[in-house]
C-alpha cells in the first residue's frame, strides 16, 4: 500500500493507439459503533447471527432509523472529496438474495448527499468524483459443497446477518482514469483520506474497502465504448492487474473483430484474468422507489460548516507542507510514506526543534517504519543528530549507527553517544592529510582514476575510509579526490 | 403516456412480473391474473384525465426532515431470537437452497 | 336510533351505568365505565376479564373475530393488575381493561400471523410500540384478531383462516380489513381494540360492525411492531363503543416514538378535554360532489347528522373535492406498490413458512406461491409491475401526483371549513361472496375512505343509527392533519344527538 503511489509503474500501453477509460466505484464501511438504520453493533468477526435487531433481520414490522454519526462521517469524507452536500433522500432497491434480509437494500438513488466532488493524483491530475452516497450493507453468504467450490453448483448456502446494515459511503468516480496506475494511485489516495478523516477503517483484506472496477477501451479520442465491471478486486495490486488484463482482453476481443458486451465480469486473483459472472441482458429490475420509511436527509449550513472545520489537514495539503519543509519533490516516495504513516508533524518538530528536515526526512522513513504517527525519540534528540551530520561532526556511517541507539532506547543524547563510541569525522586538514596519503601509497589506483577509469574511485575512497578507521565522510573524501584529479590535470 | 397505457397485459407480461416478484403462479392463476391485472389497469387510465404536468409527486403525507439516532449499541436479540423461527440452520447460520445459476 | 340486538348477559352487567351512560350507545360497558370500576374497586380486572372471556366462549364460535385468544396471558396480566391496585399501585389509564389487537402486530412470544399461511406460527421476540405503551397503560390484551391477509380487503374473507361474521348479521361480512378487531368490540369480546387502517381498514369495518373507529393522521401514532402494508398510508387506531373510548384510547398510543421515522416529533394531543365543547360556532364541509353509488339509506343518515349538528350551533358549508373519485386509482397503485416490496421479505430464509425446492429461486417461487392467497398476490403482481422499467412513470409515478392534487383539494377544502362529514361506506354491511368475483367491485367499498389514507389526514368512523336491512351506518368525520381535536368535538356531538 505504502509505495503504491511512487512504486515503478506496471501500466503498459494500449496497442494501436487504443486508451483505457477507467471508472472506480469504491464502497467503504463507516466506522460507526452501530448500523446504519438500528442500534446492533457494527463490528468485524464476531460470532454469526450475534450483532442482530429486528431492523437487521428484516423482521416484519421492524423500521428503520438513520444513525446520525454515519451521516456526519459520509459528509467528512464528501466535503475531504470536494463534494457539495445536499439535501438527499433515500430509496429501496428490491432484489432477492438470501443475505438482503428485506429484500431490498436502502440506498440513496437519485439524490444522494454528496456531488461534484474531485481527488488529486501525482501530476496534477484531476479525477472528478460523481457522488458519495449512503447505503447499508449485506448479510453475508457462503456457499458450500458442489464440484467446482464456486458460487455456481454449491450444494447450499449459509447466511451470516451481522454485516446487513453496516453502513456504507459509495464513492463513484467519473470515467477519468486513463491507466492502471492512476487507478491505483486513486485508491491509495482514496484510502490515505478515509484514514484522515476518520470515516473507515479502509481495510481491503477485510472488505470494509471494496473497489469495482468499470472499464472501456477506445481509440484516443472516440466516444465511449461499451464498458464492463470488475468485481471482487480485492487489493490494490489487484486494481492494477484486473484493468491490465481487462482492457487487453476488450483490445484483443474488439481487433479480432468481436463485440464487447456489457457486464459484470469477476476477477479471479490466482489465475490472473476476469471471467463473465453475468450480463446486464438479464439486467435486474430493481424498482427502485422513495423509502416511506425514511424522512428528507437535509444538512443544515450550520452542521455542514462545523463538519468541514473539524476536518483535518488531508493528506495532500500534508504531503506539499513536508515537501516545503523538507526541500523535497512534493511526489517523492519518501514524503509519500512519511505522510501515509502519519509521521509527517514529528518531521515538522524535529525542524522546530533547529534539526535538518531534509534530514530527519530520511531518518524517519528509513528508521521509524513501526513507530507510529507519534515516536517515542524526543524530536531534540533527533534535531541534534541531523545537525552533527550535517555540520560533519559524525560520519554518515556514525550518524547510522547512533540514530539505531536512539531508535532502539526511545532517545537519548546524540552527542554524548558520539563521545562515548569515540565517534567524530576528522576535520578538513587532517582529512587532506589522509587522502595525500593514501594517493601516494595507491599510485597505481591513483592513475587508473586520472586516466578516467571512475571504478577505481570507489578502490581510493576505500582506501581512505579503512586508513581512517572510519572516521572520514565517505562524501567529503569523495569530493577531495574529485578535486584532486582535477587539480592534477590541470 | 398514452402509448405506454396502451401496452396490452399479456401472459408473458404477467409470467415477467411473476418472475420478478419471485411468485410462482399456476396456469389457472396466470390466466386470471391476466384478466384482471388488464382490467384494473384499465380501470385505473382514469387519471389520464387529470393535468399533471406541473404537479409535484407526493411520497410522504408529512415532509418531515433529519430525523436521526444517536450511534449508541441497544441490546438486540439474542443468537437463539434471532435463529428461533428459521426453517433450517445450521452452525448459527440460515440454510439455504444453493444458488445455481444465479448470481449476486 | 342504533339499538343493537340485546346480546345475552353474560356475568359482569352493570345496568345502572348502562341505563344512565348517554355516552354509550351499546349493551356493553365502555371503557371509561370499567375502569371507572375497576379504579373504584366496583369490580375487578380478573371479573372484567371473565365475563369478555365467557362471552368469547359463547359466541366466537360463529363470529371468529380472534386468530389467538390468550386466556391464560390475559389471566396473568388481570391478576397482577388487582393485586397491584389493592396495594395502591397506579396502574396506568386502562388498567384492567380487555383489549384486542389486531393480528399484524407485533406480539413478542404470542403468534403473528396476518391472517396468513407465510407467517403461520410466527413468534415475534419483540414488541409494537402500540402494544408496548398498551400494556404500560394497563391494557389486559385478550388475543390477536382476524383480518384480510396483510390488510388486504374490505370483508375479511381474505383471511387464510377463514372468515370474521358480523356480529349483527352472521351472513354478512364485518367489513375489513379490520373485520376482526370491529366484531370483537361490538360482539362484546374486548372492551375495545386496535386496527390498522391503510384505506379504510377501521372504519368501513367500525361502521358495518356499529363501533367508533378511528384513522389518526399519519404519523400521530408509532408503526414500529405494526406489520407493514403501504407504509406511507399505515396508521394504527382505535375501535370502541364510545367516542369518549377512542379519545383515551388514542391518547395512549399516540406520540412520537423515536423508532419510527415517520413519527410526528410531538406529544399525544390532549382529545378528552375536546369532547364536551360543543359544535356551536365550528363549520362542518358537505361535499356537493360526492362521488355516487351510495346507497341512499346511508345518504339519508348523513343528512340526519348535518341537521343534528346544524341544531347544535353549527355551519354547513359546501365544498368541492372533485378529485375524490381519482383517489381509488392513485391509492389502487400506491398501495399496491409500496407492498410489493413490503412484503418481499416473506421469502423463505429468516422465518415463515418454507416450501423446500432445488435451489434459492424455486424455493423462493415455490414458497411465495403457496404461502400468500389471491388478494395478496394480485396486489403484489399489480405493484410489482407498476414499479418495474418503463411502467414507472405511467402508473406509479403519475399515481404519486394524483395523491398531490387530493392532498391539495382537501386542504383548500379545510381553508373553508373545520371538518367534512361523509358516508364511511357507501353501503351497509354486504352479504359474503356477494363482492369477492370482482376486486374492482370490492376497492370501491373504500371510495369514501381513501383519501385521507393518501393526504396524511385525521378521519374517524361514527355508528349512527341504521340503514337497509336495519344494519349500522357509519358517518365520517374527516379533518386536516392534527386535526383531531374538532374530529372529536363533532364525532361527540353526533354520538349525543342519537
Amino acid at each position: 500500500m505504502s509505495n503504491a503511489s511512487s512504486a515503478p509503474t506496471h501500466s503498459t500501453t494500449l496497442p494501436n493507439g487504443w486508451e483505457m477509460v477507467i471508472g472506480l466505484e469504491v464502497h467503504v464501511e463507516l466506522d460507526t459503533k452501530t448500523k446504519l438504520f438500528s442500534a446492533s453493533p457494527n463490528r468485524f468477526g464476531d460470532e454469526p447471527n450475534t450483532n442482530i435487531d429486528p431492523v437487521t433481520l428484516g423482521l416484519p414490522g421492524a423500521l428503520p432509523v438513520l444513525n446520525r454519526h454515519a451521516v456526519e462521517l459520509a459528509m467528512r469524507l464528501g466535503l475531504a472529496l470536494n463534494c457539495t452536500v445536499q439535501p438527499s433522500t433515500f430509496h429501496r432497491k428490491n432484489y432477492f438474495y438470501p443475505d438482503l434480509s428485506k429484500a431490498y437494500q436502502i440506498t440513496q438513488y437519485d439524490q444522494p448527499l454528496n456531488v461534484d466532488g474531485y481527488l488529486m493524483l501525482p501530476g496534477d491530475i484531476r479525477i472528478g468524483i460523481e457522488r458519495a452516497h449512503l447505503e447499508e450493507d449485506t448479510g453475508k453468504s457462503t456457499h458450500f459443497g458442489g464440484s467446482s467450490g464456486r458460487i455456481h453448483g454449491s450444494d447450499y448456502s449459509l447466511v451470516d446477518f451481522n454485516r446487513a446494515g453496516v453502513p456504507l459511503v459509495e464513492i463513484v468516480s467519473r470515467p477519468d482514469i486513463r491507466t492502471s496506475d492512476q487507478a491505483r494511485q486513486y485508491v491509495s489516495e482514496l484510502r490515505a483520506i478515509l484514514l484522515a478523516v476518520g470515516a473507515s477503517d479502509a481495510k481491503m483484506e477485510e472488505g470494509s474497502m471494496r473497489v469495482d472496477v468499470n472499464v472501456s477501451v477506445r481509440q484516443a479520442g472516440e466516444p465511449y465504448g461499451t464498458r464492463c465491471e470488475i468485481k471482487n478486486v480485492n487489493s490494490v495490486r489487484a486494481v492494477g492487474k484486473a484493468i491490465e488484463y481487462e482492457a487487453r482482453r476488450q483490445v484483443d476481443l474488439v481487433e479480432s473483430g468481436g463485440v464487447i458486451r456489457q457486464e459484470t465480469r469477476h476477477w479471479d486473483d490466482a489465475e490472473g484474468r476476469t471471467h463473465t459472472l453475468r450480463t446486464k441482458e438479464d439486467a435486474d429490475d430493481y424498482r427502485y422507489f422513495l423509502e416511506p420509511d425514511l424522512v428528507l436527509l437535509d444538512p443544515d449550513q450550520e452542521w455542514i460548516d462545523s463538519v468541514r472545520e473539524s476536518l483535518p489537514m488531508l493528506p495532500a495539503a500534508r504531503r506539499e507542507r513536508l515537501a516545503q519543509a523538507t526541500g523535497s519533490d512534493k511526489e517523492s516516495e519518501a514524503i509519500y510514506v512519511v505522510v501515509e504513516r502519519g509521521q509527517d508533524d514529528y518531521v515538522l518538530s524535529v525542524a522546530l526543534s533547529g534539526g535538518d528536515a531534509s534530514r530527519a526526512l530520511v531518518y524517519v522513513q528509513q528508521s521509524f517504519a513501526d513507530a507510529g504517527p507519534s515516536p517515542r525519540v524526543p524530536a531534540k534528540d533527533l534535531a541534534v543528530l541531523t545537525v552533527l551530520e550535517r555540520d560533519a561532526k559524525v560520519t554518515s556511517t556514525q550518524a547510522k549507527t547512533i540514530l539505531a541507539e536512539i531508535v532502539a532506547k526511545g532517545g537519548g543524547d546524540p552527542v554524548a553517544i558520539a563521545d562515548a563510541k569515540g565517534f567524530h569525522a576528522l576535520d578538513s586538514s587532517a582529512l587532506s592529510d589522509l587522502v595525500d596519503v593514501v594517493i601516494a601509497d595507491q599510485g597505481e589506483a591513483w592513475a587508473k582514476y586520472c586516466g578516467g577509469e571512475e571504478k577505481a574511485l570507489g578502490a581510493l575512497v576505500g582506501a581512505v575510509m579503512k586508513t581512517s578507521k572510519g572516521k572520514a565522510d565517505g562524501k567529503a573524501v569523495t569530493a577531495l579526490l574529485q578535486d584532486r584529479r582535477k587539480s592534477n590535470i590541470e | 403516456m398514452a402509448s405506454e397505457r396502451s401496452i396490452k397485459i399479456t401472459p408473458e407480461v404477467v409470467t415477467k412480473v411473476a418472475r420478478l416478484a419471485r411468485l410462482n403462479l399456476t396456469a389457472e392463476e396466470l390466466a386470471r391474473t391476466t384478466h384482471q391485472l388488464a382490467d384494473m389497469l384499465e380501470h385505473f387510465r382514469d387519471i389520464d384525465k387529470l393535468d399533471l404536468a406541473d404537479v409535484v409527486p407526493m411520497t410522504q403525507p408529512h415532509p418531515l426532515k433529519n430525523i436521526f439516532r444517536q450511534d449508541v449499541v441497544v441490546a438486540g436479540l439474542s443468537h437463539q431470537e434471532v435463529l428461533d423461527n428459521a426453517p433450517a440452520t445450521q452452525d448459527g447460520r440460515f440454510r439455504v437452497p444453493p444458488t445455481i445459476g444465479f448470481d449476486v | 336510533m342504533l339499538r343493537p340486538r340485546k346480546m345475552a348477559d353474560f356475568g359482569y352487567h352493570r345496568q345502572s351505568v348502562l341505563m344512565s351512560n348517554e355516552m354509550s350507545n351499546s349493551s356493553f360497558p365502555t371503557v371509561i365505565e370499567l375502569v371507572t370500576d375497576i379504579r373504584q374497586g366496583a369490580t375487578t380486572a380478573s371479573a372484567v376479564l371473565e365475563s369478555h372471556l365467557s362471552r368469547i366462549d359463547l359466541r366466537e364460535r360463529d363470529i371468529h373475530a380472534f386468530n389467538v385468544v390468550t386466556v391464560e396471558k390475559a389471566r396473568e396480566t388481570a391478576a397482577r393488575i388487582d393485586s397491584d391496585i389493592a396495594a395502591g399501585i397506579n396502574c396506568g389509564p386502562l388498567a384492567g381493561v380487555p383489549i384486542a389487537l389486531k393480528d399484524n402486530m407485533c406480539t413478542r412470544g404470542v403468534p403473528t400471523t396476518c391472517s396468513s399461511k407465510i407467517l403461520e406460527g410466527w413468534k415475534p421476540p419483540y414488541d409494537a410500540t402500540v402494544v408496548t405503551r398498551l400494556q404500560q397503560a394497563g391494557a389486559v390484551i385478550v388475543g390477536k384478531t382476524n383480518l384480510d391477509e396483510f390488510a388486504m380487503g374490505s370483508s375479511t374473507e381474505n383471511s387464510a383462516f377463514g372468515p370474521t361474521r358480523n356480529p349483527f348479521d352472521t351472513s354478512r361480512v364485518p367489513g375489513g380489513s379490520s373485520g376482526g378487531s370491529a366484531a370483537a368490540v361490538a360482539a362484546g369480546f374486548a372492551a375495545a381494540s386496535f386496527g390498522s387502517d391503510t384505506g379504510g381498514s377501521i372504519r368501513q369495518p367500525a361502521a358495518l360492525c356499529g363501533v367508533v373507529g378511528v384513522k389518526p393522521t399519519y404519523g400521530l401514532v408509532s408503526r414500529y411492531g405494526l406489520i407493514a402494508f403501504a407504509s406511507s398510508l399505515d396508521q394504527i387506531g382505535p375501535f370502541s363503543h364510545s367516542v369518549a373510548d377512542a379519545a383515551l384510547l388514542l391518547e395512549v398510543i399516540a406520540g412520537h416514538d423515536p423508532l419510527d421515522s415517520t413519527s410526528i416529533p410531538q406529544s399525544a394531543p390532549s382529545l378528552q378535554s375536546a369532547l364536551s365543547q360543543g359544535v356551536k360556532g365550528m363549520r362542518i364541509g358537505r361535499i356537493v360532489d360526492l362521488p355516487e353509488g351510495s346507497e341512499p339509506e346511508v345518504l339519508a343518515r348523513v343528512d340526519v347528522a348535518f341537521e343534528a349538528l346544524k341544531s347544535a350551533g353549527a355551519t354547513i358549508v359546501d365544498v368541492t373535492l372533485p378529485s375524490l373519485s381519482f383517489g381509488l386509482t392513485a391509492y389502487y397503485l400506491i398501495a399496491p406498490a409500496e407492498a410489493s416490496s413490503n412484503l418481499a421479505r416473506y421469502d423463505g430464509v429468516r422465518y415463515g413458512l418454507r416450501v423446500d425446492a432445488e435451489d434459492i429461486n424455486a424455493m423462493y417461487g415455490a414458497t411465495r406461491g403457496a404461502g400468500f392467497g389471491d388478494e395478496v398476490k394480485r396486489r403484489i403482481m399489480l405493484g410489482t409491475y407498476a414499479l418495474s422499467a418503463g411502467y414507472y412513470d405511467a402508473y406509479y409515478g403519475k399515481a404519486l401526483k394524483v395523491r398531490r392534487v387530493i392532498a391539495d383539494d382537501f386542504a383548500r377544502a379545510y381553508s373553508t371549513c373545520d371538518v367534512i362529514l361523509s358516508p364511511t361506506s357507501p353501503t351497509v354491511a354486504f352479504p359474503f361472496g356477494s363482492k369477492t368475483n370482482d376486486p374492482l367491485t370490492m376497492y370501491l367499498c373504500d371510495v369514501f375512505t381513501i383519501p385521507s389514507n393518501l393526504s396524511g389526514d385525521a378521519a374517524m368512523s361514527v355508528p349512527f343509527g341504521t340503514g337497509a336491512h336495519g344494519l349500522p351506518v357509519g358517518v365520517q368525520v374527516l379533518a386536516p392533519a392534527l386535526g383531531e381535536q374538532p374530529m372529536f368535538r363533532v364525532a361527540a356531538e353526533l354520538e349525543r344527538a342519537l
